[in-house]
């Protein structure tokens, strides 16, 4: 099976206090570390099994600039085949649609069976699989935690649904999956496995290479600003010494039947 | 002005609660828009809900097919396409439903997406502004969309207030247009979560785990407050991911939703994922050493902290005061 897994390099927000940048447009990036989307992850994890047990290849790819061959190499560590970026300074503003857009555009010169994306990233969209399923006109899925191989024409899948709940279905060949998260457990990556991958010539696509208008990726969304939501009137933050904190942290547990 | 419809979501003849949520959100882009409730499916519990609909909003689509019988996007979407007139806004729910429907619709439409909607500032001409939150909710972002050739937007449940019934709206049976479904996927089954050898939705103290505990074997600085406390270990979700507590021990909209008195969230970062499956207005305490954690905003109590200290420190004095 060929498999192309869609990934993002995003800042690790779940180690980093995000701060806001003194014009209030961005976040302050500077000391952020920067990795793959944690649910792509998971998505390359997935690809790299679906190879194991049944052949093919793993492609990955990413709309970004040239800090994103780190990505892409990191995933090709883990075991994908291949890795594709897709750069041009005409990509650098656009939103969802344009991302899946361009993702389209490098499908099509491609030979795929399957597309995996992460089911969400660091702007909780969740959109671009979705949108690049509708393009394509194959079938989509999201939030996908199972996958079963049968035949090469179908899939059977589990969805996360609300309550914990799984909803299997069939899906036809070729077709889109957004993945979620505790699908599989990723395979660490060690220094040893970036060394191996970091002289290997990963190709680089731009807007012509792929056929892609420029005028097709004028975003009908635009992010204006950040700021820092304010909502209800917050926590009584108990302040002073770890003693202190206790004392008073153990008085309102009492009270509020925290004890027993 | 562009029409409005509402994408209802429904399970065994009853309305989800977003069903009313987003009749709120269609009024905060439009007050005085005319709001279409779309009510697909199949069976006797579909009138019921039509009707209820039809108390709040102006119209009602009914959808009655059998192929419609379990809620398969992918066979609702071209359904959708078909009747919904171009340049529309729809609404749907940013559950997981919604996030399998509404980003290929709004392709299908040629309509701008705006996904996880918190709240809608309002209409200018045709530039439609709202706000929406990234990085697991701890920053927040103003969002204009163009909405010239429509939009599909996914409100987020429990942010908008429900409106009231208090319309006369008609249900308007639309079935015969739906024509005939296929789908490239099909539905087989859902598979009910197992249950664990702990049920955290009848605990009225919980410790709840998240990726600040950092390792497996700290989970036992969780029990071991737990168990002073006479309380019972749940976690966010990474702990479920990274296999080091069994599902039913998570809370959220993709795991249980819990009801105690009192809920230690330690080391949790506090997505509305985890806070969806927070109900009966616990007394919340948060201990996390990032101050800017979204979770210390509905908490009660605010500890900053690393729980792999605090935990500890805190099971002694409880230990001690016995």
């Amino acid at each position: 099976m060929e498999i192309l897994v869609c990934i993002k390099r995003v800042p690790d927000t779940s180690e980093n206090e995000i701060a806001l940048n003194s014009a209030g447009n961005d976040i302050e990036r500077d000391d952020l570390v920067y990795s793959v989307n944690e649910w792509d992850n998971y998505a390359v994890e997935e690809a790299i099994q679906i190879v194991d047990r049944v052949g093919g290849s793993v492609t990955v790819v990413t709309v970004g600039d040239d800090e994103s061959e780190e990505v892409l190499r990191r995933e090709m560590a883990m075991g994908a085949n291949n890795g594709l970026l897709l750069s041009d300074d005409a990509f650098a503003e656009t939103d969802g649609r344009g991302i899946a857009t361009i993702l389209k555009a490098a499908v099509e010169k491609g030979n795929y069976d399957l597309i995996l994306t992460g089911a969400l990233a660091d702007d909780g969209a969740g959109q671009v699989g979705g949108m690049l399923a509708a393009m394509l006109d194959y079938p989509f899925a999201s939030v996908v935690n199972k996958i079963e191989t049968g035949d090469d024409k179908k899939l059977k899948i589990g969805r996360e649904i609300e309550g914990g709940n799984q909803e299997i279905s069939e899906i036809e060949l070729p077709c889109v999956l957004s993945i979620q998260t505790g699908i599989n457990e990723p395979r660490y990556v060690g220094i040893r496995g970036i060394r191996k991958v970091a002289s290997v010539e990963i190709p680089t696509m731009g807007a012509g290479d792929l056929g892609v208008d420029a005028a097709a990726l004028a975003p009908k969304v635009k992010r204006l600003d950040y700021f820092v939501p304010e909502m209800g009137e917050g926590a009584e933050m108990l302040e002073g010494s770890t003693e202190e904190i206790i004392a008073k942290l153990l008085e309102m547990l009492k009270a509020k039947g925290g004890l027993k | 002005m562009a029409q409005i419809f509402a994408y209802i979501v429904h399970k065994d003849g009853v309305a989800d609660d977003t069903a009313l949520e987003l009749l709120t959100a269609a009024k905060k882009i439009d007050p005085a828009a005319s709001v279409t409730a779309i009510v697909a499916g199949n069976g006797a519990g579909l009138d019921a809900v039509a009707n209820e609909m039809a108390k709040a909003y102006n119209e009602v689509w009914k959808l009655d097919d059998p192929a419609l019988a379990y809620p398969n996007a992918e066979l609702v979407r071209p359904v959708l396409v078909k009747m919904i007139p171009a340049g529309s806004i729809v609404l749907v729910a940013h559950d997981t439903f919604g996030m399998d429907l509404a980003p290929g619709l709004s392709i299908k439409m040629d309509a701008a997406f705006v996904p996880d909607v918190v709240d809608i500032e309002g209409l200018e001409g045709d530039t439609l502004k709202v706000v929406r939150q990234e990085f697991g909710g701890q920053v927040s972002t103003h969002v204009t969309a163009n909405i010239a050739g429509g939009a599909v937007l996914t409100p987020r449940g429990g942010v908008f207030a429900a409106t009231e019934a208090g319309a006369s709206g008609s249900v308007v049976d639309k079935s015969g247009d739906i024509g005939g479904l296929s789908a490239k996927r099909r539905f087989i089954e859902v598979v009910v979560a197992e249950v664990g050898d702990v049920d955290i939705t009848k605990e009225d103290v919980l410790v709840s785990v998240g990726r600040g505990i950092e390792d497996q074997d700290n989970i036992e600085i969780a029990e071991d407050l737990a168990k002073a406390m006479g309380a019972v270990v749940s976690c966010s979700r990474p702990i479920v991911d990274a296999k080091w507590l069994e599902k039913s021990r998570q809370v959220g909209t993709s795991g249980q939703t819990v009801k105690p008195k009192v809920y230690m969230a330690c080391g949790i970062s506090g997505s509305f994922q985890h806070l969806g499956g927070i109900k009966g207005n616990p007394f919340i305490v948060a201990i996390n050493k990032n101050a800017k954690a979204p979770i210390f905003q509905v908490a009660d109590v605010g500890v900053v902290a690393d729980i792999l200290e605090f935990m500890p420190a805190l099971t002694e004095a409880i230990e001690e005061a016995k």
